[in-house]
């Protein structure tokens, strides 16, 4: 037992390979034939395979493929085709949604038409994806919990590449597809809306975010902690407390006062995980639509403190007779 | 229970020790600009700035000129500029400036050598004529930007015939012509290895584009500017401040970086250096296209220009702070009628105290003293352009119509956006050099073409043209 005191996981439960109990007839069959893997099976189950992809599945794969054969083959034509100069600005390359100019209309390809049809592929993507993880829930019998955590991050998906642009009415303010092109967008959209430190949905998708982070640690802690009696079953201890949910509960009751339960920390968890990305695709959402500048607004609502300032200087385009 | 044997220990021993050698070696030296606990600070690796602090020393000063004596221009032919300087100054100044921008190369760099002093057969003679007057002019007309610190040779050239830092039009790395350059995405130094525009000069340092993004007002009242222009607007920001050795905290309080009233006053400074700065590539630099050569080029035909490193290389104050043109008064200003010493003679009387003028500014003015002090220049009434309030309405126009066709239409939407001095690449290009660069409207059919090298400079698209959205329904 002692075996769960340590950080990482000691048990790998060896059988025979299961391929899972026989698909209604009309499917598409299973793929891959199951193999086992010492050192997946340090941070998972051993087996992998074999694998269902449905109809949906496909698709969405083939969807993926197309975008992200568009998105490469636009990168490697930006650097003139070279692949020594892909190599070395990779994390630097990016196909870029239109100039803002061309507000919803359909741009020539090489100026964003591009940006477009990839977005498209992708998000067909994501959508047929979805809908693969809730056809699997439904078919394993299970709750459909999963697919919509994961469709409030789809949300904010929308929020950043289709919803908002189509609001502000223009495809240009859309987030391009680069690795650090998407990060520069990310601090120029703050710094443009006059900083979101002062959004109140990004301070909460922060604090979501974060907490999410605290919950899994604590709940991840809690269980490992208590497994030596029994708490692995924390499921069924959910209506049968035994000596392990009532340990866990008693050790956080005695740290901070307040417990959750074997049920209810599972709960504090899938929210705070969806309300990261739901709170944050609002804070989008208002940005620019109905929020001009966050640090106004957040001076207009009081929640920004002044500063005492030593030397106020003014704008020197508004003094007369300058130079401009 | 063995969790890692030596072997892994000493691999990951081994990992951390690569990834830790990327870090600098703390700890950071921390100067505080502004009041406390708002991270208001410029931070400072001490190694790094020990090197910049040795590699920004200026030379010693030459002993000053003998007073007295005949003037320049009575002795020597065709002097120009200086020709109200005595001889004996006006030989000072020609060994300081050798000393300062052709050390190796000698007089004979911008002296004919085999024809009098006072020939004008080599182009580097017309472009340090036209350089004297720029220094001569900053000094005089921008103290705003150089304080009484002023500006040398010296400041930018640092003993090279051309300065080390300069920057041209930048066309990117070449792609086919299906497709439209974004002017962003590479790695590039100039603006700190972001994935930022990596030509935010072009725009904002040579034509006079709108620099400011960020609404004023709490509600959208429409400003119709994006993201992506503000990503220009933060290409240029992230130059200056890799230029001057400064984080964004040392003219902004980042939690606003808009807000006058939350900034610092270096921002007043910086914000007239712009302005400085595009009058020295739009009245010194560019009226050189004719004159200089091929060498003197970027890919598009566009002369060599001045940024922010040009002078300051890394240093918040070019070779910080050092009051180098006290020593040299032939380069306070242009040089009054009948000379130096007449003239300060004549200040002198006329102000019946020790007051300074121009030719003794012994007083450390700093840049950063005085704001309100420094805002109010007589000097600079003078010389208004048009500003870009006038332009935004233009490209309001301009932009929903101009994107769909041809080039030409694009290029008057962009002078019709930058109504002043443009003269970007495209009208400077054909007038010096003939085979390059040239006929950007001739290139559009080449589509089929496998490869082109450059984009032609029409199809360099800079803010806000393209790149401001069109205005919203009730304003269309």
């Amino acid at each position: 037992m002692a075996e769960y005191q340590n950080i990482f996981t000691r048990v790998q439960v060896r059988e025979p390979a299961y391929p899972g109990v026989a698909l209604p007839p009309g499917s598409l069959p299973r793929l891959g034939k199951p193999i086992f893997n010492y050192w997946i099976g340090k941070i998972g189950d051993a087996q992998i395979g074999p694998i269902y992809l449905g109809f949906a599945g496909m698709a969405s794969l083939i969807c993926g493929f197309i975008a992200i054969e568009i998105i490469g083959l636009n990168m490697l034509a930006s650097v003139n085709w070279s692949p020594i100069a892909f190599l070395k600005n990779f994390f630097w390359l990016a196909l870029e949604p239109p100039p803002p100019a061309y507000g919803l209309s359909f741009p020539p390809l090489g100026e964003g038409g591009w940006w477009l049809i990839a977005g498209f592929f992708l998000t067909a993507s994501i959508l047929l994806w979805w809908i693969r993880t809730y056809q699997r829930a439904i078919a394993l019998g299970t709750g459909t919990h999963v697919a919509w955590a994961f469709a409030a991050a789809i949300f904010f998906y929308l929020t950043l590449g289709f919803i908002r642009p189509v609001l502000m009415g223009s495809w240009g303010e859309a987030v391009p597809f680069g690795i650090f092109p998407h990060l520069d967008w990310t601090a120029a959209i703050s710094i443009r809306y006059g900083n979101f430190y002062y959004n109140p949905f990004h301070a909460l998708s922060i604090a979501f975010l974060y907490g999410s982070a605290v919950l899994f640690a604590m709940h991840g802690g809690t269980i490992l902690g208590v497994s030596r009696y029994g708490g692995d079953r924390e499921i069924d201890q959910i209506t049968s407390r035994g000596t392990a949910a009532e340990r866990a509960m008693l050790f956080w009751r005695w740290t901070m006062g307040f417990n959750a339960t074997m049920e209810s920390i599972h709960r504090w968890a899938w929210w705070f995980a969806v309300l990261t990305v739901i709170t944050a695709g609002l804070g989008i959402l208002l940005t620019g639509t109905v929020v001009e500048n966050w640090y106004l607004w957040g001076m207009k609502h009081g929640i920004v403190p002044p500063y005492p300032s030593e030397l106020t200087i003014q704008d020197p385009a508004l003094l007369q007779g300058v130079s401009q | 229970m063995k969790i890692l044997n030596s072997k892994t220990l000493a691999l990951v021993a081994l990992l951390a020790a690569v990834i830790l050698l990327g870090c600098e070696a703390p700890p950071p030296e921390s100067i505080q600009n502004g009041y406390r606990g708002l991270q208001m600070q410029t931070n400072y690796n001490p190694k790094l700035l020990r090197e910049s602090l040795a590699a920004n020393v200026p030379p010693a000063p030459i002993p000053p000129a003998a007073e007295g004596g005949p003037m320049a221009k009575d002795v020597y032919k065709n002097v120009q500029v200086l020709g109200d300087l005595t001889v004996n100054e006006f030989n000072r100044l020609m060994v300081a400036l050798t000393n300062w921008v052709a050390p190796e190369q000698g007089c004979y760099y911008c002296h004919v050598s085999d024809g009098g002093f006072e020939e004008d057969g080599i182009y580097t003679k017309i472009a340090s004529r036209k350089m004297l007057q720029m220094t001569q002019d900053t000094n005089a007309n921008w103290k705003d930007h150089v304080a009484d610190t002023g500006v040398t040779c010296y400041t930018c050239h640092r003993g090279n015939p051309v300065p080390e830092y300069v920057w041209t039009s930048d066309p990117g790395p070449g792609q086919p012509t299906a497709l439209a350059p974004t002017g962003q995405n590479i790695a590039s130094s100039t603006v700190a290895y972001s994935a930022l525009p990596y030509d935010p000069f072009t725009p904002f340092l040579l034509q006079d584009n709108d620099i400011r993004v960020i609404g004023e007002t709490a509600l959208p009242q429409g400003n119709r500017r994006s993201i992506k222009q503000a990503e220009w607007t933060y290409g240029l920001m992230m130059h200056m401040s890799d230029a001057l050795g400064v984080n964004c905290t040392y003219c902004h309080n980042s939690r606003s970086f808009y807000a006058w009233d939350q900034s610092t006053p270096q921002r007043t400074t910086a914000w007239y250096a712009i302005r400085h700065v595009r009058e020295l590539n739009n009245e010194w630099v560019v009226p050189l296209s004719d004159v200089l050569p091929e060498s003197r080029r970027g890919p598009l035909g566009d002369v060599y220009k001045v940024y922010c490193t040009t002078c300051h290389q890394g240093a918040y104050k070019p070779l910080y702070g050092a009051p180098m043109v006290k020593d040299y008064p032939s380069l306070q200003g242009p040089i009054p009628e009948g000379g130096l010493a007449a003239a300060a003679q004549a200040a002198e009387d006329a102000a019946g105290a020790p007051e300074d003028t121009q030719a003794a500014p012994a007083e450390d003015v700093t840049e950063d003293a005085a704001p309100t002090e420094a805002a109010v220049p007589a000097e600079e009434a003078a010389a208004p352009a048009e500003e870009a309030t006038e332009a935004e309405e233009a490209t309001e126009e301009a932009a929903p119509a101009e994107d769909a066709t041809a080039s030409d239409e694009q290029a008057d939407a962009e002078e019709a956006s930058a109504p002043a001095p443009e003269a970007a690449a495209d009208e400077s290009a054909p007038a010096a050099t003939d085979a390059q660069a040239e006929a950007p409207t001739e290139q559009q059919p080449q589509q089929y073409r496998p490869q082109l090298q450059y984009p032609p400079p029409s199809m360099m698209r800079y803010p806000p043209a393209p790149l401001q959205y069109p205005p919203a329904p009730q304003t269309r």
